[in-house]
């Protein structure tokens, strides 16, 4: 038994347990809350961490997954015809993303897909007859899978829960595999795969489809625990943030998005509560982690971690 | 008629005070290759900081000019400081550099949201503008006449500094190859600093200007920021005549677009930036791929 599985035992040990020891249904929420955003920070990484994409327009496709199933269940139809719808929408909006932001590399991506956003949350804003404007579309109710109804805060976040470990999975293997290596050798190294025969615009396009995957599913979680959504949830700011989530938490690692997302959560959920100008805080916190631990706060923490660590041998002369 | 003629004037207007925000950024990103997004930060600090002086600091009011003055010089400042101290240390580091960027413009907008609070400030049109010239019926503002004389005369300007003089360019020789211009004994960090106050200056001074049209509230640096970003997108990084044209086009598509299709005016402003990507991704006049 290593170290490594004994940590993540321990850690799904305390996630499934968490509403038997959070003290109150308000922090049972927001771990709801950092669960989805999660998912979201973690499709992020795929394209920001591991292929070197930094996309500042993914809360469009967030916003769009979440529009549709406002949308269709506004229209009458079912849960099921509503998901499916978000997840079309969204995978849909992510193909055009990606055909058209994948002509260039770098600066060049980021803008693309910030243009691109801004186009989502002006549609989201202006048309009023399909968005409801700033009004937003309201939902009622949430669906029942497998006949379970989720209405109750602890019920929602299990159901979130599961959602979030099977995406946690399925990004580890995605990592592991030969396409996600294939993927960061296109990060570090384009022209070198070229030359090996890769196909890297294949490569970054599925590895966008992928994160767009997580990022509709997000979104589908995100409307079904608001049961609102409005152009606010897709703006510059929203993208933003879960963009510093990934960067904050550590890029290019599985547990750092993760960090990140409690980390952005909990400042603007919680702190706010006791603290006016958070949004001060949580510009200085990203400004703070660029000087202090410009590798993110998981590498940046296992550094100082191994550092101590080397210290605390030499001072013992080797015993430990 | 009217209407239509109207409708050009004021946009040329907007598209002019776009220029000036615009040129700013398109030089940063040219040659310093940082997507600056706290431009739009330093648009609205110039615009609340003009809006304090005219209105009144300390029990003094100054003169409208005066104040625009003061606060594109003090932007200019703090344009320097973010340059020197943040951006200086993350060469090259992109993901490092948006997320100062945002952290600053984050908190940017929370320092004004809670000094000047969240109802949109007024700022008078300085007293010797306030009236219209009028030819036949249609009634032309002096105050939007000022302003396209003032986007020319400063496009003129630019474009004298950075065509016509030294400093120019050792400018332009770095927005086209930096290692290069530093082999020949440009110091180029030293460039990066100039170009980076005067870009904040420039924002800060587009600010104050358009402040009397456009009133100054929390969340007008996000509404200014995608612009600037799609002038520059258009009309292509470090290019001048690029953020000039860019800004003129944008300037009449934003305004025709609000003024006959409301609904999705957004989506209208968005799609020649979109043609461009794919027709031509170096933009308009660009000399290189983002």
């Amino acid at each position: 038994m290593s170290g490594r599985f004994i940590a993540v035992a321990a850690g799904v040990v305390a996630l499934v347990t968490l509403p038997y020891w959070m003290p109150g249904v308000y922090y049972l929420n927001v771990s709801s809350q950092i669960l989805f955003y999660a998912i979201f920070a973690l499709g992020l990484n795929i394209l920001a961490g591991y292929g070197g994409l930094v996309s500042l327009g993914h809360a469009g496709l967030f916003g769009i997954a979440a529009y549709a199933t406002g949308y269709t269940l506004q229209a009458g139809f079912g849960h099921p015809v509503a998901i499916f719808n978000a997840l079309t929408a969204g995978m849909t909006a992510m193909a055009v993303f990606a055909v058209l932001s994948l002509r260039s590399t770098g600066i060049g991506f980021i803008m693309i897909t910030l243009a691109l956003g801004e186009i989502i949350w002006g549609l989201a804003y202006r048309w009023i007859s399909i968005t409801g404007g700033d009004n937003g579309i309201n939902l009622h109710g949430r669906p029942d899978p497998f006949g379970v109804a989720i209405t109750s805060a602890s019920a929602f976040y299990y159901t979130t829960l599961v959602v979030f470990l099977v995406a946690l999975a399925a990004v580890t293997v995605f990592v592991r595999s030969p396409m996600g290596a294939a993927l960061m050798g296109t990060r570090d190294q384009p022209r070198r795969m070229t030359a090996l025969g890769y196909h890297v615009w294949a490569i970054r396009f599925w590895a966008c489809m992928f994160s767009g995957l997580l990022t509709a599913v997000s979104g589908i979680l995100f409307v079904y625990y608001t049961q609102f959504i409005s152009p606010q949830a897709l703006d510059l700011t929203a993208s933003a943030e879960v963009l510093l989530m990934v960067i904050s938490g550590g890029s290019g690692t599985l547990l750092g998005p993760i960090v990140g997302a409690a980390l952005v959560i909990v400042v603007k959920s919680v702190v706010s509560g006791f603290l006016e100008r958070w949004n001060m805080l949580l510009g200085a916190i990203f400004v703070a982690i660029v000087i202090l631990m410009p590798e993110g706060l998981v590498p940046g923490t296992a550094r100082l971690w191994r550092l101590a660590w080397r210290r605390a041998r030499k001072d013992t002369g080797g015993e430990l | 008629m009217t209407f239509w003629l109207l409708l050009t004037v004021n946009s040329i207007t907007f598209g002019g005070l776009l220029f000036l925000l615009a040129a700013g950024f398109s030089l940063i990103f040219g040659l310093m290759r940082i997507p600056n997004l706290t431009h739009g930060s330093l648009f609205m600090l110039g615009a609340y900081f003009g809006a304090t002086f005219v209105g009144g600091y300390l029990s003094v009011t100054f003169n409208f000019w005066v104040a625009v003055l003061m606060a594109t010089v003090l932007v200019a400042a703090f344009g320097t400081l973010i340059e020197r101290f943040l951006l200086r240390q993350l060469p090259g580091q992109q993901m490092a550099q948006v997320l100062v960027t945002l952290g600053i413009s984050f908190m940017v907008a929370d320092f004004c949201l809670m000094v000047w609070g969240g109802d949109p400030v007024r700022v008078d049109t300085p007293g010797s503008l306030t009236g219209f010239i009028r030819y036949g019926p249609l009634v032309f503002p002096h105050y939007r006449l000022a302003i396209i004389a003032i986007a020319v005369v400063a496009a003129l300007g630019l474009w004298l500094l950075l065509d016509r003089t030294r400093l120019g360019a050792m400018i332009r020789a770095g927005v086209d190859d930096p290692d290069m211009a530093r082999v020949v004994g440009i110091r180029v960090s030293q460039l990066f600093t100039i170009v980076f106050a005067l870009g904040a200056g420039l924002a800060a001074f587009a600010g104050i200007i358009g402040a009397p049209i456009l009133s100054v509230y929390p969340g007008l640096d996000q509404d200014m920021l995608p612009l600037a970003l799609v002038v520059v997108i258009l009309g292509g990084s470090g290019s001048l005549l690029g953020s000039f044209v860019g800004s003129i086009i944008i300037g009449f598509i934003y305004n025709f677009g609000q003024a006959l299709l409301p609904e999705l005016s957004y989506f209208v402003l968005f799609l020649p930036m979109l043609l461009v990507l794919i027709v031509r991704p170096q933009g308009l006049f660009g000399r290189f791929v983002p």
